[in-house]
């Protein structure tokens, strides 16, 4: 988009992308204090917790000082990102091998569960925000809020308890575990993911529908609708043509705002599913306390979120005309 | 009070729903446990998971306990946890987003980048960590579940904050030399009260879902206690069969946090603002 426009516009634009790709890292490098100092509030510490309470004090300090706990803090602080950033983030206490295997193992499947409910939420959540701002004020409109607004309140469980209790219960359509492995083919991994997918795409484009709508309605209010109204342009013609190349920027900020409900939602849908996922990892880790692996998936989690903030807001840089012109 | 019952006859029937869903669980969490018709851990049905009957409205659980019973006594632990981790979120994070607006940018700045920063970290998973090194006992998950939301309230608190101290009349009221506590408490917050009391009510919905999930994981309220979120988990077995033991708490908390925002949405001046 920034092409189009001038070239001290589009100098501009990067300059305000770098400000904000800057900020993100230094976010990101926050948010690493922030969660190793929770993590090193830990009452005991790892080396105590691995060797279970029979452990002699001479073997807890050797083990203390094999994993460097005994070092200070800021030190162990430095070598944990270092190693972070270095693709090493540690070794997994419950597991026993390194994190790195473990969270590679699992993210591949959490990233593809991820896209296929892009792929599925997006589409659905344009038809609906662009058909109830159309509507606006009727009674498809008032019909979709109510149900919007009721599916952001309702606990991911309760979505995966209806359709398990639809799906594999009631009509034995699918399984109500979803495994993940090399050996399978693409339909039957399908055909486990479907119900992840699905409850984790009602959850996101109730989300999604709602910006969606509001980013509509926002330029349906601007002069130029009006005026192409009056003209006698077919509210069809006035969406498509008129509106949508104004809104896009809007709707992709929306897009990305909502899918970081992917995150969140990921938690419980892996947990109640069984999909080898990283959320479930995480949970896992949450469980048995194994806070180098559960450092390292908050991590990701993180960053993942901070991009899709990022995403949401260079579009927002990148639409407005008037960065651009000046 | 008159006012009030007028605002509630002038909901729109969205709202009159949500109304009555809240004050359904506000009561079923205040007087509840006394109308529950069994002890909450007795073992009273013969079968496991039972479907409706006369002696059990909801049925019987995955050890033969009266489903409805306990899910009075679930509703009690979440609607009273969610509640005061929701005001001990909004009391904190308004405060300090006061302290911010009359503090001026010495004060403003490093406690605004420091919950921009804690804002970045999505709630579930800061919470894990939060669980992971804490624990969880009842004092831990309130505070855990207060810490999360604190910077989404400072947000909002601190723009309407900012705002208003901008407004001539605070200006007046500095320039007839009243202190910062004065200006903060009895100038600007009253005029911020309104969308507070919104606000207060989303955190209250997503405190329910992040202690539910929670609890759902295994990692929330820890038996003998339970909350809904509990319940849902320990039935997770009946669910091949359908059982009445594992929907009826999922819907509870569907039933709380849908009339929550059905009753926000509605509120009046709602949808005026941009």
């Amino acid at each position: 988009m920034a092409g189009a426009s001038t070239s001290s516009g589009a100098k501009a634009a990067l300059v305000l992308i770098g400000q904000r790709l800057a900020s993100s890292l230094l976010t990101l490098l926050l948010v690493s204090v922030t969660i190793f100092v929770i993590a090193q509030l830990l009452p005991g510490d790892a080396a105590q917790e691995a060797l279970g309470q029979s452990a002699t004090a001479e073997q807890v300090a050797a083990l203390r000082h094999e994993m460097g706990l005994d070092q200070p803090a800021p030190v162990r602080y430095i070598s944990w990102l270092t190693g972070m950033v270095s693709g090493d983030p540690g070794q997994s206490l419950v597991a026993g091998m390194p994190v790195s295997e473990v969270i590679s193992s699992r993210l591949p499947n959490s990233l593809l569960l991820a896209a296929l409910t892009a792929l599925v939420a997006v589409p659905v959540a344009l038809a609906i925000g662009i058909g109830s701002a159309m509507n606006r004020g009727g009674r498809l409109d008032r019909a979709l809020n109510i149900s919007t607004l009721s599916m952001v309140a309702v606990p991911e469980f309760l979505v995966a308890t209806i359709a398990v209790l639809i799906f594999s219960v009631k009509l034995r359509w699918l399984p109500s575990i979803a495994l993940a492995s090399d050996e399978m083919s693409w339909g039957d991994y399908l055909r486990g993911a479907a119900m992840p997918i699905l409850c984790l795409s009602i959850v996101v484009i109730a989300q999604m529908a709602r910006m969606t709508r509001a980013a509509v309605i926002d330029q349906m209010d601007r002069p130029y609708v009006e005026m192409a109204l009056l003209k006698g342009v077919a509210p069809v013609q006035i969406v498509l043509k008129h509106i949508m190349p104004n809104a896009i920027a809007p709707i992709v900020n929306a897009m990305a705002l909502s899918l970081s409900y992917l995150l969140g939602g990921a938690v419980i849908v892996e947990t109640i599913f069984n999909y080898p996922g990283l959320a479930s990892l995480m949970v896992n880790a949450v469980t048995s306390r194994d806070m180098p692996l559960l450092q390292a998936c908050a991590m990701i989690f993180c960053a993942a979120y901070l991009i899709l903030m990022l995403i949401a807001d260079v579009t927002a840089i990148l639409a407005n005309p008037r960065l651009r012109a000046q | 009070m008159a006012r009030s019952i007028k605002g509630a006859i002038a909901l729109p029937l969205s709202g009159k729903i949500g109304l009555t869903l809240v004050l359904f669980w506000i009561l079923a969490a205040l007087i509840g446990p006394m109308l529950a018709p069994y002890p909450v851990g007795a073992f009273v049905a013969f079968d496991v998971f039972d479907g409706s009957s006369g002696a059990h409205w909801l049925g019987s659980d995955y050890l033969g306990r009266d489903v409805l019973s306990r899910l009075l006594w679930g509703a009690r632990y979440t609607v009273a946890l969610a509640a005061a981790a929701a005001l001990l979120a909004s009391t904190t994070g308004t405060a300090l987003a006061l302290t911010a607006a009359v503090g001026g940018p010495k004060v403003d700045e490093p406690l605004s980048r420091f919950m921009d920063m804690l804002i970045s970290i999505p709630s579930k998973i800061f919470s894990l960590v939060l669980v992971a090194a804490f624990g969880s006992s009842l004092p831990l998950l309130l505070l855990i579940a207060a810490i999360t939301y604190v910077p989404g309230n400072y947000r909002i608190a601190r723009a309407l904050a900012v705002n208003l101290a901008q407004m001539d009349y605070v200006q007046v009221a500095k320039a007839r030399g009243e202190g910062r506590f004065h200006i903060a408490i009895a100038e600007v917050l009253p005029n911020m009260i309104h969308p507070l009391l919104a606000d207060f009510g989303l955190r209250f919905v997503f405190i329910v879902l992040l202690l539910s999930g929670l609890s759902f994981l295994g990692l929330g309220v820890q038996p003998p206690d339970a909350d809904l979120g509990s319940l849902v988990r320990e039935n997770i077995s009946g669910l091949g069969e359908g059982a009445l033991a594992i929907l009826a708490p999922a819907v509870a908390i569907a039933t709380l946090t849908v009339g929550v925002n059905l009753l926000i949405d509605a509120l009046p001046g709602r949808g005026k603002r941009k």
